[in-house]
């Protein structure tokens, strides 16, 4: 069983896939068999899932891998394949068991949608690409399923079609995602140009392995760059970080999905997998290219969590905490906690999918209000969803102890604090926590506190098919402290390959305590502020027009509306002018010269040619009619002309003579 | 086995003159079974070739008219048959895109012949007679069946590709005074060491250039196709793009390249300028269109862009690794046969969408998706096969191109992938113009995809899938050919 599914690790994507083909070819619309469909599917996938993770455990950091030829071009041979390491075994554990507490979820959220089984097709099959993504051995694999993932976001933003504005964020997604693609594409080709292969792994002669990396020299660094477009494009990084919240447009489900178990965790993982293009001739540890995921993820994660501070849609709000947290987990690959950093991806795949979900859960019950300021004193009429909600906060902003998210954060700050190049991340990170439990505590003052307003009185908890999924993922995000803790970090160990080793004198250090006040001092600080607020946000009273830049995302859409995109909209409508007027013009041009040059020789035809000609007859003619009076049949006057033509010839020849 | 070729070359002819005979309403009955006939054919070709040997296979070979170096000669390599197939697919799913008259079905079928001809001809006499005889049936189409302006954009596509033949006429002519011979593979042979020497080989080249670059078409030579393809009918468009302009494709490998290799290499820089030009400026036209029509005929431009990158690529570099060249060529091919398919399948779309509303302007609809969701979902398939997503047919023939390319021309390779950015610009914005959005009142009544549509949607959307995930099928017919042709070129 254990060698078996190391080797067939293809199926544990593949169901969900064939699930998904099921449901849009043959269930046809029967709303128990697409649910049933997608969440066997799912089941199946979870139960591969694990037999592949306890394989994993026998022998730390063990690596099974099988490649097998996808095409022969030419001489050359394509190679493709799957890969099982912790990584791999650990993302798809989280994958698989977040997605379906989402399925489960989506049949309550989703059953009175009039095209409730195209939908679970939809996420079977963004469940399957990802997974496709996780196990892929070659990044030209990894790239085919990155891309499939990016169609399935595309279809699931756009999931409410006939919405105008649900379908210009899925075409806003799939554009802005294409556009680190376009970088990431180009990277993979000068890999392949370099290394010759595209695998991974491959006994040593992998793209990622020593052989490989010490033939491409400098150019890791510009790879590494290239590919980490990619990676900014689908992880939502600064400056392409402006699908992300748009994205909220699709079914909350949907948005669960994207921001925790697959989409934008590709991304970071993406990086993980490719890490030694990133460290490859690191000094202490770093790079240039390490040194620019940094710079950008300290960016993103400051700047999400301030507009964060200013939203007032529940989802945006969620989304831009994501974005954060997504630019957290950058910082910690590119400080060298590429453990830290996957552990906190996967807690936050549990965490951020129980927060949506909740979410959903409260736009649910709301009757579709997503405006925080209309929400209030929700706690007492859902209170399952105001439990679950709170556990994810404590998570979400890390508090310690009890909250996986907390210790996966804890291992970033420590990852962060030994940085060689500059501690200046680290405390902007530190800063991050503070506004991070800021705007958390913002969010849930609105919602849950305070007195009901007037829009929440209808209100009513969600049934159980939705709140049981909370309550598993809340369960989840708590039981993974057990393994997350420095006490007994086993989860480290795992991902490194290393064997764990129990020390409760570890437990507690320094680091924590400062993190604990920090958030405490989010929450005591976000309380104070907001504890009576109303519809005008105090922010907004206090600083207005602080307010409305953090509102308004810092401007960038409007920026990009004005720069990028309006250029490059005057570049098509300046090719097509070009194309009507000048390269056209010449053709007309010279079909223009060439129809002067028929009038032309027209006239030249008429007028000398066939005038000419005219001419000619006409004098022929009439030289004819002069000529034929003087043959007048009388033998008198011929004697005569030939007797004088006779003496003319006699007198030139004596003449001549 | 013997004149297999000539038959395929006569079979269609026979079809039009069968249909110019027969009842209105059995023309395009009669013409489906004589694309069945042709179809088969070109299986058993397909069946019987050897694709592990190199040179021509099939060859017929008799005296036509020696004084002047004619030679009745034909037989096919892995390129050739790779666009005989195309050629078998594209027409009988053209044949089925619209409702046609008896001169419709009877011309589609000369011009079937005529492209047999063209692919599988390997004198340049003979080739030239198909290459002209293809051209006619596309003016006669558009003139007669085509939409708006249709006399202006047929004569516009006659005599421009016509101009660019005859300059190609005077090149070879010129060729055969000095060399004696219009034999592809001897011409080929006597093209590494030089064909022709002095000014007379720049002209020479140029004139084949300005043939081929106007039948293909490549930047600036380009401004025919938007105004054919967007008059012409249906079935005409479709037989247009996915075989049509392949030709010129193919010309390049077969003419160009193997025989001016000189020329291109000190023209390198600017070949692939125009290449890149093609392809960015192509798909940036498209995005500023609003006629349904004219956009897929620019994307088509840019998809043709890609194919003259990857040969001007390996063509215009010296010292190119083997692996490089063949990914290149073998991504032209199978960008050559995706490409058919793809276009020709947004065409068949188009056709539809027109046919239901009358209108074809991307603002014309609004909201399909509610109305008609298996047309959206079938012809988004297309789409994102045309905009090269991972998984559809048109992906790997872009990913070799581009892996080619980069090689030898880093620089103009990353320009060129722009062009897959503006084609998924292009189509996410055709999408939400016709599939999203409120339901648009003058769309309400549309049905939605009829049987008979589905019947020839289904198999071609299959192929699509089929080719993308597992192309090695293509791919085993014309490897021979790409090893031998980049030994030529190296």
């Amino acid at each position: 069983m254990i060698s078996w599914i190391a080797s067939n690790v293809w199926l544990i994507p593949a169901v969900p896939l064939a699930a998904s083909l099921l449901i849009l070819f043959v269930s046809g619309a029967n709303r128990k068999a697409a649910a049933s469909l997608a969440i066997i599917g799912q089941i199946v996938a979870f139960a591969l899932s694990i037999a592949a993770f306890i394989s994993t455990l026998q022998t730390p950091g063990v690596r099974t891998f099988l490649n097998f030829t996808w095409f022969t071009f030419g001489e050359q041979t394509l190679r493709i394949g799957f890969v099982l390491d912790p990584l791999a075994a650990a993302m798809l554990m989280m994958i698989t068991l977040v997605s379906l507490c989402i399925f489960v979820f989506s049949i309550g959220y989703m059953w009175s949608d009039k095209n409730f089984t195209r939908f679970f097709a939809y996420l079977s099959f963004f469940s399957a690409a990802m997974l496709g993504v996780v196990i892929a051995n070659s990044l030209l694999l990894l790239f085919v399923c990155w891309e499939l993932v990016g169609l399935a976001s595309y279809l699931l933003i756009g999931f409410w079609i006939e919405r105008p504005r649900a379908a210009a964020a899925a075409k806003k997604a799939f554009i802005t995602t294409r556009i680190g693609d376009l970088g990431f594409f180009l990277g993979i080709l000068w890999l392949y140009g370099k290394s010759g292969t595209l695998l991974f792994y491959d006994g040593g002669k992998g793209c990622i392995e020593n052989a490989a990396l010490l033939s491409l020299g400098a150019s890791a660094t510009f790879i590494a760059l290239l590919i980490f477009c990619g990676a900014v494009g689908k992880s939502g990084q600064f400056p392409l970080h402006v699908w992300l919240p748009d994205a909220m447009e699709g079914p909350t489900p949907v948005s669960a999905l994207i921001h925790a178990a697959t989409m934008v965790a590709a991304g970071v993982f993406l990086v993980a997998r490719v890490y030694p293009l990133f460290s490859f001739g690191a000094v202490n540890g770093v790079t240039p290219s390490l040194t620019v995921v940094v710079s950008i993820g300290v960016i993103t994660a400051l700047m999400a969590s301030l507009i964060a501070l200013a939203q007032f849609d529940i989802k945006r709000i969620l989304a831009y905490s994501t974005v954060s947290q997504l630019g957290l987990m950058m910082v910690s690959l590119g400080v060298g906690g590429v453990a830290a950093g996957i552990m906190h991806l996967i807690a936050h795949g549990f965490f951020k999918a129980l927060l949506f979900l909740g979410a959903g859960s409260v736009i649910h019950g709301m009757h579709h209000e997503q405006d925080i300021r209309k929400m209030g004193g929700l706690r007492f009429v859902m209170p399952v969803t105001f439990i679950t909600y709170a556990i994810g906060i404590m998570n979400l902003s890390g508090v310690p102890f009890f909250f996986s998210g907390g210790w996966t954060k804890e291992e970033i700050l420590h990852a962060t604090e030994h940085w060689h190049v500059s501690h200046l991340p680290h405390y902007l990170m530190l800063a991050g926590v503070v506004l991070t439990a800021l705007y958390m505590t913002r969010q849930f003052i609105y919602i849950f506190l305070g007195n009901r307003h007037a829009a929440s009185v209808q209100a009513h908890e969600s049934p159980r098919v939705m709140t049981r999924p909370l309550i598993a993922l809340a369960a989840c995000s708590i039981l993974l402290v057990a393994v997350l803790t420095p006490a007994w970090p086993w989860f480290r160990s795992y991902l490194n390959g290393e064997r764990a080793q129990f020390d409760i004198a570890l437990l507690l250090q320094p680091m924590i305590f400062i993190s604990l006040a920090l958030v405490a001092a989010g929450f005591v600080v976000g309380w104070f502020i907001y504890h009576k607020a109303d519809e005008t946000d105090p922010l907004a009273r206090a600083q207005p027009a602080l307010f409305r830049i953090l509102e308004n995302k810092f401007f960038l859409d409007e920026l990009y509306d004005h720069t990028v995109i309006a250029i490059a909209r005057i570049a098509a409508r300046f090719a097509d002018w070009m194309d009507r007027y000048i390269w056209d013009g010449f053709v007309r041009l010279g079909g223009g010269l060439g129809q002067l040059l028929g009038i032309f020789t027209k006239g030249f035809d008429e007028n000398a040619i066939n005038a000419g000609a005219d001419e000619l007859t006409n004098r022929t003619r009439g030289f004819g009619r002069v000529m034929s009076a003087q043959h007048s049949g009388q033998i008198q006057t011929y004697l005569g002309v030939i007797a004088i033509g006779m003496v003319a010839l006699l007198l030139i020849y004596a003449w001549l003579t | 086995m013997a004149h297999l070729i000539t038959i395929l070359i006569v079979v269609p002819l026979l079809g039009a003159l069968f249909v110019g005979s027969a009842r209105a309403n059995a023309a395009r009955g009669i013409a489906l079974f004589f694309n069945i006939l042709t179809a088969t054919i070109a299986l058993v070709l397909w069946r019987h070739f050897d694709t592990a040997a190199t040179g021509l296979q099939f060859v017929e070979r008799s005296v036509w008219i020696p004084s002047i170096g004619a030679e009745y000669l034909v037989g096919i390599d892995g390129l050739s048959l790779l666009l005989i197939l195309l050629t078998s697919l594209i027409f009988p799913f053209a044949l089925f895109a619209q409702r046609m008259d008896r001169g419709f079905c009877a011309i589609l079928l000369v011009m079937q012949s005529a492209l047999y001809g063209t692919f599988t001809a390997q004198n340049f006499i003979l080739w030239f007679l198909f290459y002209e005889m293809s051209l006619i049936p596309g003016f006669l189409l558009i003139k007669i069946w085509g939409g708006e302006n249709r006399d202006r954009a047929a004569t516009k596509f006659f005599l421009y590709t016509f101009l660019g033949s005859v300059a190609m006429l005077l090149s070879f002519l010129g060729i055969y005074f000095v060399r004696g011979t219009f034999d592809f593979a001897e011409l080929a042979s006597l093209g590494k060491t030089g064909l022709l020497h002095g000014n007379i080989a720049w002209f020479a080249f140029a004139g084949i250039f300005l043939g081929l670059a106007v039948k293909v078409p490549l930047f600036p030579f380009h401004t025919w196709l938007p105004d054919a393809y967007e008059s012409a009918p249906t079935g005409a468009a479709m037989v247009l793009t996915g075989v049509l302009s392949k030709m010129g494709v193919y010309g390049f490998v077969r003419l160009l390249l193997p025989l001016f290799p000189a020329e291109i290499k000190i023209l390198g820089p600017w070949l692939l300028g125009l290449a890149v030009c093609s392809i960015v400026f192509a798909s940036l036209s498209a995005w500023a269109q609003s006629d349904l029509k004219r956009m897929v005929a620019y994307l088509s431009i840019n998809h043709l862009g890609y194919c003259m990158l990857g040969l001007f690529a390996i063509t215009a570099t010296t010292a190119l690794p083997a692996a490089d060249m063949q990914a290149a060529l073998s991504g032209v091919f199978m960008q050559i046969f995706n490409h058919g398919i793809t276009a020709a399948a947004l065409f068949y779309y188009v056709g539809l969408l027109e046919e239901r509303r009358g209108l074809r302007g991307i603002d014309n609809f609004g909201g399909l998706m509610q109305r008609t969701p298996l047309l959206c979902g079938w012809m988004s398939v297309a789409m994102f096969s045309s905009l090269g997503l991972p998984g559809l047919n048109g992906f790997i023939g872009e990913f070799l191109i581009f892996k080619g390319s980069f090689a030898v021309a880093a620089s103009f390779t990353a320009v060129a992938v722009l062009g897959l950015l503006f084609a998924a610009i292009v189509f996410m914005r055709m999408m939400q113009s016709l599939f999203s959005g409120p339901l648009a009142e003058n769309c309400s009544e549309f049905p939605d995809l009829l049987r008979s549509e589905k019947l020839v949607i289904v198999p071609v959307t299959l192929l699509m899938f089929a080719l993308g995930i597992a192309p090695q099928i293509v791919f085993n017919i014309f490897n021979t050919t790409v090893i031998h042709m980049a030994r030529l070129f190296a």
